[in-house]
């Protein structure tokens, strides 16, 4: 009973206990329950701060014996309370005493001591049970498991100071996903919650000022709910603003402003509301600035990254704060050389968060910069900026990669970075690299970043290309994400725009006609788009028109009839239609569709559709066909007078729109000349 | 410009008024230990102080330019009337840009007396300022560095100097840009620099709520600095520091003869007390005696328990004696007391419940002056004017710090026989104050004259009799409407319903026979002082003291008259400290407890640090740690 270990454990550990845990334990059996009393306080007083002793008295079994004396009815309400005191603080251990307590299943036998009416027996299972939640092994959804449990702690949270503190504790950290943000709510959290802020212990109020920041947490309807809730007749954001004062704790400071961060992220609050403008932004800015510890630092950052994100306003507003963008530039110089000599514990902190500061260095300039070119430029000029960016996307943490391929990202939507910055310093080199067997997160921003890349005007267009960036972006068309199809056509559509023959002929080749058609007919627009942008652009001047369609004029016949025969979108069709415009420029390619009789028909019907521009687009390609000065085209121009396109031409120079109408006297010319 | 012209003639205006009163305040309010009698604060822009290219208006607000404006050689500046004083510690003004004129070469800054005015604020030497035009911070230079973003028409841009690390961060609508300069020189002015036709700008010095939140970066600062002062480190004398305290308390517990609770503190912190217990005791006894009124009883106990010290201090005795004719007049006294019909209880009270716990006011002007010390000085009512107006901090702990020691000594006093009768005096001293606020009840010469023909120098009363009139009146008014205020507060609070049963006052209890031993005791008196006079030279103390009790019978309600405040029993606690210390002195204790002694010098110390520029006096005030 005492040791239920497997055999060869048990010898190897067994050699490590000492006498004196035996003792402890076996006073546990004792028959007299005064006896056994005494022996699980003298157990407590010599397992405090004594890590060796709670392996040891775990390992001999001591855990089931004190749940079972704390489940016993018969024990008297002291024992029971000693033994609940005893394991919150064996809990206070390693993380392999939490796993421990947990297989004992711990958790059930406490949450069911918490039904006994006994306030100090209910505040050491709170005490043990918050231990235990908080540790990262324990599963959180454990707290869920039974539907009665988080009704009754809100029922106790009226107790005493101490349950509050522990059951607040314990829901802000096991409130992990929306269905979790639901069940507390849906019992009361907030109206139960509320008053703490106001309590007199610190304490109580930082606990329960984390609860709501992971309640509105991207939760519309939590947030919405706060932003009417009085406490002591004042505003619950009021409350939050004030205790951003610049005199409170950085701890709650801090956490006041990822609550209001996260009520205006998730709609609830405005971004130009002065409570964010005024208040919270200049606290997150404070929280990043160099007097602040590394955690804060870190998370002030990635919370002001997330409010700023999709705000122009409150992106300028951040950029020229505290001299936020230099002050950023610090969190690369970790571990400094001074804290290597300084001390060795310094180094081993600096190390540890020096990735952590990185990435969120990243992630806050990529929200600074991902609107306004002024900031982008202040962020570029910002010392050994690119640099950093460069070495950031090599290194060997993914949260630095992620990040640092965010930040460039951000600063590629710039034409003028593009041209300067980013080639000056290879950027693309990372990339490549980056590229080639990533995760997906970093692929999309990776590939989107490309994409960017390969713009026409780009200087680092013509080294990329040579680096065969062709096959990778062809395979990223065959991913399962979407956002990845997208990236890679998109990409591919970027580098063929005004491309050599030889690089189109190479796209051609690659993606294999086969995958070109299944990406036209993709489920997700933007693909289809893309991939209808990407036949436009390989479809220009008449030398590739001619080319490309000799070898696939047939499948792009076919494809394109599929369109424009399907159920697809203004923009898909005037695509579609322009790509018929292109080939109806070429010499050879354009009896293609001068033989099709069918296609005729379509595009005599899109002259006359409702919208202008597709009328448009099907008129510019009648005036491809029969232009003048081109072999046989009187012999078209005939054709097609026959099947009556010129009264219609006719007709479209009367239109209302002025391009049409000039594109219809345009081809009308034609035949006059 | 007719409406810039407008701003002169609203001078009268009460609008403009409220704007001053709130000016006012939030200066103090912002400033609490800037004294502005020694450093006033920046109120407008300098008339004087300023290029001829700088035009002002609205009560010298707005500043406009008026020159041509052709090239950097036309630039012009005005300064603040006053230099920014240290003790503000953080120091925040703002400039609205009303207008940015042909090119917005606005600069904004701060510089040192005496810098050229025909120049943007940041150009020279002790010169420092933030440019609109290219959004550069000149520290000292004619070529800026990048500061923050370029400043135009409709905003609104701050300067904040930190004179505690003696930086300076501008913002701009609210918006704190970040530190610009660091190790900014002393007496910097506020400044503004414009230098193209049609730039305007409106200064606020407070007069106007700021636009960023100034106050709550201020109280960063105070917490950081309380963090300092409470975390600032003792090492291994830990052990040192708890002795010194311990003995401070027991120290100051046995000064004011707080006997049991000091034999209770000694017991606790296992420590010893200087003096034995009877001696406390006696001079507890004594205390108690004069602060009841009883100062004849508490002469005679002296004498015997003392033998010597009054011979030895005739100064002393007089007071003693002055006191015991106020007194007498009051009917408390002994001599007069046996006489009155009424119960004596209900005359020899001493108001408030706390009767013992000594009132910082009273004793402060020992611990400021403790090396020129001299009895009769430090305890007449002149000096503690004279020590309010220099020191105005600590008038206001006057009213607030007493609360402690009263609550430890509260059963202590609850045995004195004076208890019971509180109620009937507190009503009394409500009175007393009342009439003497109002000034009333000025008897005519004639009546002034009767009354005083029992005494000798009969014509020199008259004509200083008028004087004091006004003298009293002015001259102690801050001291005592401190002192009286608080004493009101409580007793009518506590003691409202009785006030109507209260029956008139009468002079010596308004008995025949009293009034007989006052007039004879008065005579007795004045024999003194010119015994005194022939002994030792004259002394003017002695003569006003003098004057001051004599006085009193001038009018035919001494309560309700200007002089009345003598009365006031609050006015026994300087006698009795005076007599407490000059026993202690006999048996060779310090004649001040050190606790009063440190806590003086601490507050000479903030007040020091203001007058050498360290800024962080500002936020380490005294009161912030007295509650």
């Amino acid at each position: 009973m005492a040791c239920m270990l497997e055999a060869p454990l048990r010898i190897s550990v067994l050699s490590e206990v000492t006498a004196t845990s035996r003792h402890y334990v076996d006073r546990l059996f004792d028959p007299d329950p005064q006896k056994v009393l005494q022996g699980v306080i003298d157990m407590k007083n010599a397992v405090i701060g004594n890590n060796k002793q709670k392996a040891n008295l775990i390992v001999l079994g001591a855990v089931p014996r004190l749940l079972y004396l704390l489940q016993q009815p018969t024990s008297s309400l002291e024992l029971r309370t000693e033994c609940a005191v005893v394991l919150g603080s064996l809990a206070m251990g390693t993380e392999n005493n939490i796993k421990s307590l947990v297989d004992c299943h711990i958790i059930p036998a406490l949450l069911q001591g918490l039904l006994c009416q006994d306030l100090k027996f209910i505040e050491a299972c709170l005490r043990c049970l918050r231990t235990v939640f908080i540790s990262p092994v324990t599963p959180v959804q454990l707290l869920f498991t039974d539907p009665t449990v988080i009704p009754h702690l809100m029922s106790l949270l009226s107790r005493s100071q101490r349950t509050q503190e522990y059951i607040t504790q314990i829901f802000s950290h096991c409130c992990k996903t929306p269905e979790h943000q639901m069940i507390l709510y849906n019992h009361g959290a907030i109206q139960n919650i509320a008053p703490l802020l106001m309590s007199p212990s610190y304490k109580v109020q930082m606990q329960a000022l984390k609860c709501f920041s992971v309640l509105a947490y991207e939760n519309t309807q939590v947030s919405m709910t706060l932003v009417n809730v009085l406490v002591d007749g004042e505003l619950l954001t009021q409350v939050f603003v004030k205790m951003m004062q610049r005199d409170r704790p950085i701890e709650m400071q801090l956490t006041a402003a990822k609550c209001l961060t996260y009520m205006c992220r998730a709609g609830a609050i405005r971004t130009d509301d002065t409570c964010i403008i005024m208040k919270t932004l200049p606290c997150l800015v404070r929280m990043c600035s160099k007097e602040r510890l590394l955690e804060e630092r870190v998370e002030g950052a990635e919370t002001l990254a997330y409010l700023m994100e999709p705000d122009v306003e409150l992106q300028r507003i951040a950029s020229i704060t505290d001299h936020l963008v230099a002050m950023l530039a610090d969190y690369f110089k970790y571990p400094s050389s001074v804290s290597a000599i300084a001390d060795i514990k310094r180094l081993d902190h600096d190390l540890k968060h020096a990735h952590e500061l990185r990435q969120a260095a990243f992630k806050l300039y990529a929200s600074l910069g991902a609107n306004d070119e002024d900031i982008r430029k202040k962020i570029t000029e910002t010392e050994n900026m690119m640099d950093r960016i460069v070495s950031g996307l090599s290194e060997s943490s993914i949260k630095v990669r992620l990040a640092a391929v965010r930040c460039l990202h951000s600063l590629s939507r710039s034409v003028q970075q593009l041209r300067t910055s980013f080639h000056d310093h290879a950027v693309w080199k990372p990339l490549m690299k980056l590229l080639q067997n990533a995760p997906d997160e970093v692929l999309v921003m990776a590939s989107s970043t490309l994409c960017n890349l390969l713009l026409e005007f780009s200087p680092s267009k013509e080294p990329i290309l040579e680096s065969g960036v062709v096959e990778l972006l062809c395979s990223l068309t065959q991913s399962d994400s979407p956002a990845l199809r997208v990236n890679g056509i998109w990409a591919l559509m970027n580098m063929a725009f005004q491309a050599d023959q030889k690089v189109k002929v190479e796209i051609v080749r690659a993606l294999g006609t086969e995958q070109l058609f299944r990406l036209l007919s993709d489920p997700d627009a933007n693909v289809l788009m893309k991939t209808l942008g990407l036949l436009r652009n390989l479809l220009s001047t008449r030398p590739h028109i001619d080319q490309i369609m000799s070898s696939h004029g047939k499948q792009i016949m076919q494809a394109v009839t599929l369109i424009l025969e399907g159920e697809h979108g203004i923009e898909v069709k005037e695509q579609t239609l322009c790509i018929l415009g292109n080939i109806a420029d070429g010499h050879t390619a354009k009896e293609l569709i001068m033989t099709n009789d069918d296609m005729l028909q379509k595009i005599k019907s899109y002259m006359g559709h409702s919208n202008v521009k597709l009328q448009l687009a099907a008129t510019f390609c009648v005036s491809n066909l029969i232009w003048n000065e081109e072999d046989g085209s009187q012999e078209r121009q005939d054709k097609l007078r026959e099947m009556g396109f010129v009264d219609i031409l006719h007709k479209l120079t009367q239109a209302s729109d002025p391009n049409l109408c000039d594109r219809a006297k345009t081809a009308m010319q034609q035949y006059l000349a | 410009m007719a409406e810039l012209g407008a701003g002169s003639l609203q001078v009268g205006d009460p609008a403009l008024n409220y704007q001053e009163r709130e000016l006012n305040e939030r200066l103090k309010r912002l400033y609490p230990a800037v004294n502005e009698e020694e450093t006033p604060l920046p109120r407008s822009w300098s008339p004087k102080d300023k290029y001829s290219y700088i035009g002002l208006s609205q009560n010298n607000l707005r500043v406009h330019y008026k020159g041509h404006g052709k090239n950097h050689k036309d630039a012009a500046s005005v300064r603040a009337t006053h230099p920014i004083p240290a003790a503000c510690g953080i120091y925040y003004f703002e400039v609205k840009i009303v207008s940015k004129g042909r090119d917005g070469y606005m600069g904004i800054g701060l510089s040192a007396q005496g810098v050229n005015m025909n120049r943007l604020p940041g150009w020279d030497k002790h010169s420092y300022g933030y440019h609109g035009d290219d959004g550069h911070s000149f520290c000292s230079s004619g070529t800026g560095q990048p500061y923050g973003p370029t400043f135009t028409t409709g905003d609104v841009i701050g300067c904040c100097v930190n004179l505690i690390n003696n930086t300076c961060f501008y913002t701009k609508n609210g918006h704190s840009l970040g530190v610009a300069f660091t190790d900014l020189p002393p007496n910097l002015y506020p400044t503004v620099g414009l230098q193209t036709p049609g730039e305007i700008v409106d200064a606020n010095f407070g007069q106007q709520p700021f636009v960023f939140d100034i106050e709550d970066y201020m109280s960063e600062w105070r917490a950081k600095i309380h963090g300092m002062i409470a975390r600032f480190p003792i090492g291994e004398r830990l052990g040192e520091w708890q002795a010194v305290l311990q003995s401070m308390v027991s120290s100051y517990l046995v000064h004011h003869g707080y006997c049991a609770t000091a034999m209770a503190f000694a017991r606790a912190t296992e420590t010893k007390i200087q003096e034995d217990q009877s001696s406390i005791k006696n001079r507890q006894r004594i205390q108690k005696l004069v602060l009841a009124g009883r100062v004849g009883e508490a002469i005679d106990a002296t004498q015997q328990l003392y033998p010597g010290l009054l011979e030895h201090n005739p100064n002393l005795l007089f007071m003693l004696k002055c006191r015991q004719f106020v007194e007498m007049v009051n009917g408390t006294d002994s001599e007069v007391r046996c006489f009155s019909t009424r119960s004596p209880k209900s005359q020899d009270s001493y108001p408030g419940s706390p009767s013992l716990s000594p009132r910082h006011g009273a004793t402060n002007p020992h611990l400021h002056s403790t090396a020129t010390d001299s009895p009769t000085c430090s305890n007449g009512v002149t000096s503690k004017n004279k020590s309010h107006s220099k020191y105005p901090g600590i008038s206001s702990s006057s009213s607030s710090s007493p609360s402690s020691p009263s609550s430890i000594v509260y059963s202590e006093s609850n045995s004195t026989d004076s208890t019971k009768s509180q109620p009937h005096s507190s009503a009394s001293n409500q009175e007393t104050s009342d009439g003497w606020r109002r000034g009333e009840n000025i008897v005519p010469p004639s009546l002034l004259q009767k009354h005083c023909s029992g005494f000798s120098a009969d014509s020199e009363m008259e004509i200083e009799a008028e004087h004091y009139t006004n003298g009293v009146a002015d001259s102690s008014s801050a001291r005592i409407m401190n002192g009286t205020y608080k004493h009101e507060e409580i007793l009518q609070t506590d003691n409202h319903s009785l006030d109507e049963s209260d029956q008139p006052r009468q002079l010596c209890g308004g008995n025949q026979a009293a009034t007989e031993r006052m007039i004879q005791f008065g005579r007795e008196l004045q024999a003194l002082s010119e015994q005194l006079c022939r002994e030792y030279g004259k002394n003017p103390t002695h003569k006003k003291m003098l004057q001051d009790a004599f006085s009193l019978l001038a009018y035919a309600d001494p309560w309700n008259c200007p002089v009345g405040q003598q009365l006031d029993p609050m006015q026994r606690e300087s006698v009795c400290s005076a007599l407490n210390s000059a026993i202690l002195e006999l048996q060779n204790l310090p004649r001040q407890p050190p606790l009063m002694l440190a806590l003086g010098q601490a507050h000479e110390c903030v007040q020091l640090m203001a007058r050498v520029r360290a800024g962080s006096c500002s936020f380490a005030r005294l009161e912030s740690f007295l509650h």
